[in-house]
């Protein structure tokens, strides 16, 4: 990894003290754990942490499919980031809100459908819609965001527009809040079909429904970028936006779609989160924001399928890190540390692989 | 060669970064069917002349002419869709992007399915080695191989004149040569070919016509034979001390 030519410093030496003890503690719990899973009473379960109580495997299920279905709702909002820092190059923090708007929109149009009484009746129907209205707020938020905020200060050194989205993000946020209230909006009922664990698989239907929304987003997503001309040119224009121009792109509008796509990914997440935890208020969109964003850098920031792949390698790690890792370590009360977990995911794939699962090494001069 | 209007013009062109005057009074004309070169040391106005052309720097005075028609107030994009493209110096081929995509990319503003086809045979037949590596991310091309790709995605935009911006530059000595062999090979297949370089004697070799600019004024214009045979070229014009 390192060239052979450099001289290792002091710090070279104290990231490798880190990445050693950071994966050298995940390999003790999980070592716990199987040890704990194999016998309770075993000499090094007990000497970890002789209270856990090791999970059964219908537990074990459950926290995955919880863990890849939150992990596919990163993974969408984690492709808005992704995109727009591949065709501009900076974060964009507000992006997290048009999430939440996302769910403001769905909880008000759900809302409206029951007090109709078609959510419960035709439920695939109503959500179809729900999910289309999303997209469709969500979508032009972020285009007017683009046109009002970031397009002024094109060609500005990039902490500039950086900056500006954290003060997009405020904004974004205090509009829902003067709008719509600081109570907390709650998503109508889901059909007990839904809610049940169905004899498939024992799993919860509302978690097989996100999972498959997720997959249809990124299959049309994927469908976009690859194969049509809008998206080759958004792949160009990523890579260099001058060459793409003298090609007759017209960036400007590349930019614009790339906002849109990003937004209507996140409108069909705001759905998912709606559909998972069922209430939403207007600050909403800061941790899965900045989870997503996590995210996008843990899989390799610029790649689409590393965004998702991120998304659910947080997500599972969330929900399977503090009964894997922290519980047969000895921690109390592990659970209300998901957040931690998540967090600690980007810190050591930042120190294990800084240009993510997925990123590729640029010279630095490329990036520029 | 060089009967009606021509292809480019620019006419009495200045141009300024902020205060600093690049281009001074620069005529040119290029018609036809031609090859003529730019030559001009570090700092000459070359890549300012080429990025006036294309729309990317506006002109403080005077018009750029293509066609017969005054662009000087259109978008690069347009410029484009009347013919003009370029081949940036150093190839930069999109390096993510397959061959065929690269190729797709510089028939970007173009809708006649059928004409693409035959340019894109026209392409293969030029540069069989491109037709190879068709399914290959670009970035994972030679040197040369990305040269080729580079004159043949502009090419697909079916170009009344090709611009060239330092072709030689960033190459191997072996693979310049082999470059300027390709642009000969598109200039007889009859294209125009208005090419930006250093290397005097090399462009000179298969130029028709050449214009040395100097802090950005024409200060000379001449067929390629007598700009070879003029004694001060390499000393008081271009700067510099190659063979």
């Amino acid at each position: 990894m390192h060239k052979t030519t450099k001289q290792r410093t002091n710090v070279d030496w104290f990231l490798t003290v880190l990445r050693v003890t950071s994966l050298a503690m995940i390999a003790a719990g999980l070592l716990a754990f199987a040890a704990q899973i194999i016998d309770s009473n075993n000499p090094f379960a007990r000497w970890a942490n002789p209270d856990a109580i090791s999970l059964t495997g219908e537990q074990f299920q459950g926290l995955v499919v919880t863990g890849l279905a939150q992990g596919a709702m990163y993974g969408l909002i984690a492709l808005g980031y992704s995109m727009v820092y591949g065709v501009l190059g900076f974060i964009n923090f507000a992006h997290g809100e048009v999430f939440m708007v996302g769910a403001m929109t769905g909880a008000i149009t759900s809302n409206k459908l029951a007090e109709a009484g078609y959510w419960e009746s035709s439920f695939v129907l109503c959500l179809m819609l729900v999910v289309a209205l999303s997209v469709v707020v969500c979508t032009i938020t972020a285009v007017i965001m683009e046109r009002v905020a970031y397009r002024p200060l094109r060609g500005k050194p990039r902490l500039i527009p950086l900056i500006t989205s954290i003060g997009v993000s405020f904004f974004l946020q205090n509009c829902v809040l003067v709008l719509l209230g600081s109570t907390v909006k709650s998503y109508p009922d889901l059909p007990n079909w839904l809610t049940d664990k169905r004899t498939f698989l024992e799993i919860q239907g509302s978690k097989v429904l996100v999972l498959a929304v997720a997959a249809l987003a990124m299959v049309g997503l994927w469908y976009l970028v690859e194969k049509t001309k809008t998206g080759q040119a958004m792949r160009a224009v990523a890579e260099d936006a001058e060459i793409a121009s003298l090609m007759g792109i017209d960036v400007n509008r590349i930019i614009v779609k790339t906002f849109a796509v990003g937004g209507a990914m996140a409108g069909v997440a705001g759905i998912l989160w709606g559909l998972l935890f069922r209430s939403v208020i207007h600050t909403t969109g800061f941790l899965p924001g900045i989870k997503a964003f996590s995210s996008a850098v843990v899989g390799g920031i610029g790649n689409l399928g590393g965004s998702m792949a991120g998304g659910l390698t947080i997500g599972v790690a969330e929900s399977l890190g503090p009964l894997m890792i922290l519980e047969p370590l000895g921690v109390s009360g592990p659970s209300q540390l998901r957040d931690a977990v998540a967090f600690a995911v980007l810190i050591i794939v930042l120190l294990v692989r800084p240009s993510g699962i997925f990123g590729e090494r640029l010279p630095s001069e490329e990036r520029t | 060669m060089g009967v009606e209007s021509p292809v480019l013009e620019m006419r009495g062109v200045n141009t300024h970064y902020g205060a600093v005057h690049i281009l001074k009074d620069v005529d040119l004309a290029i018609y036809s069917g031609e090859l003529v070169c730019l030559l001009g040391g570090n700092a000459s106005g070359k890549s300012t002349t080429l990025r006036t052309i294309l729309g990317m720097v506006k002109p403080t005075t005077g018009d750029v002419v293509l066609n017969g028609q005054v662009v000087t107030t259109q978008s690069t994009r347009e410029r484009v869709a009347l013919g003009v493209t370029m081949v940036p110096e150093n190839r930069r081929l999109f390096k993510r992007l397959t061959v065929g995509e690269n190729l797709e990319m510089g028939a970007f503003l173009r809708t006649d399915s059928d004409g693409i086809a035959t340019d894109r045979e026209w392409v293969f037949e030029l540069f069989p080695r491109v037709k190879e590596r068709l399914n290959q991310k670009a970035g994972t091309l030679s040197g040369g191989e990305q040269q080729m790709v580079a004159i043949g995605r502009a090419l697909m935009a079916r170009p009344q004149i090709l611009l060239m911006d330092e072709p030689s530059m960033g190459l191997a000595p072996a693979l310049v040569q082999q470059n300027f062999e390709l642009i000969q090979q598109i200039h007889e297949a009859g294209l125009t070919v208005f090419m930006v370089e250093q290397n005097a004697n090399m462009a000179l070799s298969i130029a028709d016509r050449g214009w040395v600019l100097q802090t950005g004024r024409v200060v000379l214009d001449d067929t390629a034979e007598n700009l070879l045979a003029h004694p001060d070229l390499q000393a008081s014009y271009l700067g510099t001390t190659e063979k």
